[in-house]
């Protein structure tokens, strides 16, 4: 067992913790401001290769893995989420569908210029009466000739708007449900009959593109298919693994980031003619979130380390989503105590990480799937 | 173009120094080192004349094992190939010791153009890249915010800051110069150029190699002596004059003489 990180993966944090110092957090505040990511700034994290780290060379990407993309959504997650999730939707679970599954012909064609970056990715599947519930998924593919009909409309679409690429889940056979009625296609945005609906107002994470889409007698060829007819609702959730751990690791970097900022407050800030850090309150706090990060972030590359090892992960990665998005909350509430007034206003980062952080508890499965997810295995293995 | 860029890696600008027990050495174990952001400079000029006229970069540098994450950083810039200088000879070098080293080292390489940082952030001695130049006896301009290279590829003019303007210099190549902020923007070694570096060559050179005796290098071949480092004094709380501000003025007017004692 070895937990050493190696050169590559030092780079790889220096390299992104310099974009993010340097190109993202100076952002932040006016992308929250303007519910925007400017696309200069997609621009040079497609030049730098942030849009497909994971993804292999050979299909565009820097392949460094999950590992690396961990590193990655964690040193990004210290200055923006709204920028953190825009990448997470695009690589983690826009583009992840197409490398589980996806043809020599699909990847090459779809998947690499995603990777590279000129191309920008999203995850669909929830709808109305389908979220947590994959099963209840209403819009419907239907077989014409070498294409498929697609009919219906998906909400909260994470790139939603502003993608150029859509992995879109729908309903080949009602009768069967979730297991062999849910087929997966590849969608270019251009095609007719696609269109953006609502672009949601959020609470959080307001810089991304949160938004409804709908179909409307879309043909999608054959050749769009990605994997099985049938077979999409497994492909579903084996990118969802990829996407809960890479949450896990945002939660990791936001976490550190308040940390980092409430240790300098607590020995900054006087009161009663000392810093608040040698009262012991404080202390207990700075030392309770420092007890948690060092276990988010060690179960976050854990399991990184298994996916990298091409080892099924699912309970783990539900275990790291789970606790590490709760305990991101708690981390931000005690930065928030910390700073005080302080922290409550504007000007200072910590509200607005207060409000991105709890979306995390939410998406990518709520924390209650997670429990099921967790429990099922447990029970069916009968075991830990 | 042969161009040769001489980097140090240096603790993370960001990082809390502690100086160590010993009172001569700073506490390293809980440091992160970046490449020395004056270097970087000279890496991605290095970098455009390469790009201009074709040719190789070959990055130097000096230090222990970690050096090599700066090498592969630059590399990963796009740089050609890196040379490490290691040797536990090659501890308690000097500026003095490390430019002697320098010079041994290149004046075995074909060169065209020398570039390196005006000064390493850790020492700020701003000693190396000048006296590499008079070792080899090259020309030099220092403290460079512009370099051009002329048609015919044997000169470049450059501009350097002097006190209250600027100074336009020619300089007949081979030169050597050192970049200040402002020549450029230095690109990031991006994710897909980590990937690359993996491959390309860092060679490593001990003293032997490199054709130096073990009490010319390091500690023994250095001129200066540490006595010891100590860190500057806590800064004093600022003070808060309230008040409108026409009195927190003179407030603070009378703070100044009486207090600062500066007027």
């Amino acid at each position: 067992m070895d937990f050493e990180w190696t050169e590559e993966h030092r780079m790889v944090r220096e390299m992104v913790r310099k974009f993010t110092d340097q190109e993202v957090r100076p952002l932040a505040a006016e992308i929250d401001r303007k519910e925007e990511i400017p696309a200069d700034l997609l621009r040079k994290a497609a030049e730098n290769g942030l849009m497909g780290i994971a993804i292999p060379d050979a299909y565009g990407g820097s392949g460094f893995g999950e590992i690396g993309y961990c590193i990655m959504m964690e040193e990004l997650s210290h200055g923006c989420a709204s920028f953190a999730i825009t990448i997470a939707a695009h690589q983690s679970i826009g583009c992840m569908p197409i490398l589980l599954d996806g043809t020599e012909e699909q990847k090459q064609k779809f998947l690499a210029p995603m990777a590279r970056g000129e191309k920008l990715g999203a995850f669909a599947l929830t709808e109305s009466e389908a979220g947590s519930d994959a099963g209840g998924i209403r819009t419907s593919a239907a077989v014409d000739g070498d294409a498929f009909v697609i009919n219906g409309s998906k909400i909260w679409i994470t790139n939603g708007g502003i993608a150029d690429i859509v992995v879109l889940y729908a309903a080949t056979d009602t009768a069967k449900g979730p297991k062999g009625g849910i087929t997966a296609f590849i969608v270019p945005t251009d095609t007719p009959g696609f269109s953006v609906g609502t672009v949601e107002k959020k609470m959080g994470i307001r810089g991304s593109n949160t938004a409804e889409l709908i179909f409307e007698n879309m043909r999608i060829p054959v050749s769009q298919v990605l994997g099985k007819v049938g077979d999409g609702f497994k492909n579903a959730m084996g990118t969802l693994d990829y996407g809960r751990l890479g949450l896990g690791a945002a939660a990791v970097g936001a976490s550190r980031e308040m940390l980092e900022l409430s240790v300098r407050h607590a020995q900054e800030r006087q009161q009663f003619g000392k810093p608040i850090a040698e009262q012991q309150i404080i202390q207990f706090y700075l030392a309770e979130m420092g007890a948690r990060i060092y276990a988010m972030e060690s179960m976050v590359y854990r399991t990184a380390a298994m996916a990298d090892r091409g080892e099924k992960f699912s309970r783990e990665s539900a275990m790291v989503k789970y606790l590490c998005t709760e305990w991101q909350d708690w981390i931000v509430d005690r930065a928030m105590q910390i700073h005080g007034g302080m922290g409550y206003m504007t000007h200072m980062p910590i509200e607005r990480f207060y409000r991105d952080s709890r979306i995390n508890r939410i998406f990518e499965g709520t924390n209650e799937i997670q429990h099921l997810v967790i429990a099922r295995d447990l029970l069916k293995k009968g075991k830990y | 173009m042969k161009i040769i860029v001489c980097i140090k890696q240096v603790p993370d600008t960001a990082a809390r120094i502690r100086i160590a027990a010993s009172g001569k050495e700073i506490v390293t174990s809980e440091l992160t080192y970046v490449v020395n952001p004056y270097d970087e400079y000279a890496v991605e000029e290095a970098l455009r004349i390469r790009e201009k006229t074709e040719g190789e970069v070959v990055v130097i540098s000096m230090g222990p094992d970690r050096v090599s994450e700066a090498i592969r950083t630059t590399l990963a810039m796009g740089a050609d190939r890196g040379i490490h200088l290691r040797d536990s000879a090659f501890e308690g070098s000097d500026p003095y010791a490390t430019s002697k080293l320098l010079a041994k080292v290149i004046s075995g390489m074909e060169y065209d153009l020398i570039l390196c940082g005006k000064q390493a952030v850790d020492d700020n001695a701003s000693f190396v890249g000048p006296a590499l130049a008079e070792f080899l006896g090259v020309p030099q301009a220092t403290v460079i915010t512009k370099l051009d290279l002329s048609a015919d590829r044997k000169s470049i003019t450059v501009e350097r800051e002097v006190e209250g303007g600027k100074e336009v210099l020619e300089l007949p190549l081979p030169a050597l110069v050192t970049a200040q902020k402002g020549l450029n923007e230095p690109r990031y070694a991006s994710l897909p150029g980590i990937m690359k570096a993996k491959k390309k060559e860092i060679k490593v050179m001990d003293a032997a190699s490199v054709g130096m005796a073990p009490d010319e290098v390091g500690e023994k071949g250095a001129k200066q002596k540490l006595i010891s480092l100590s860190l500057p004094a806590d800064r004093k709380a600022g003070k808060v004059i309230p008040g409108e501000p026409a009195e927190a003025v003179k407030e603070l007017v009378r703070l100044i003489r009486e207090e600062a004692r500066a007027l």
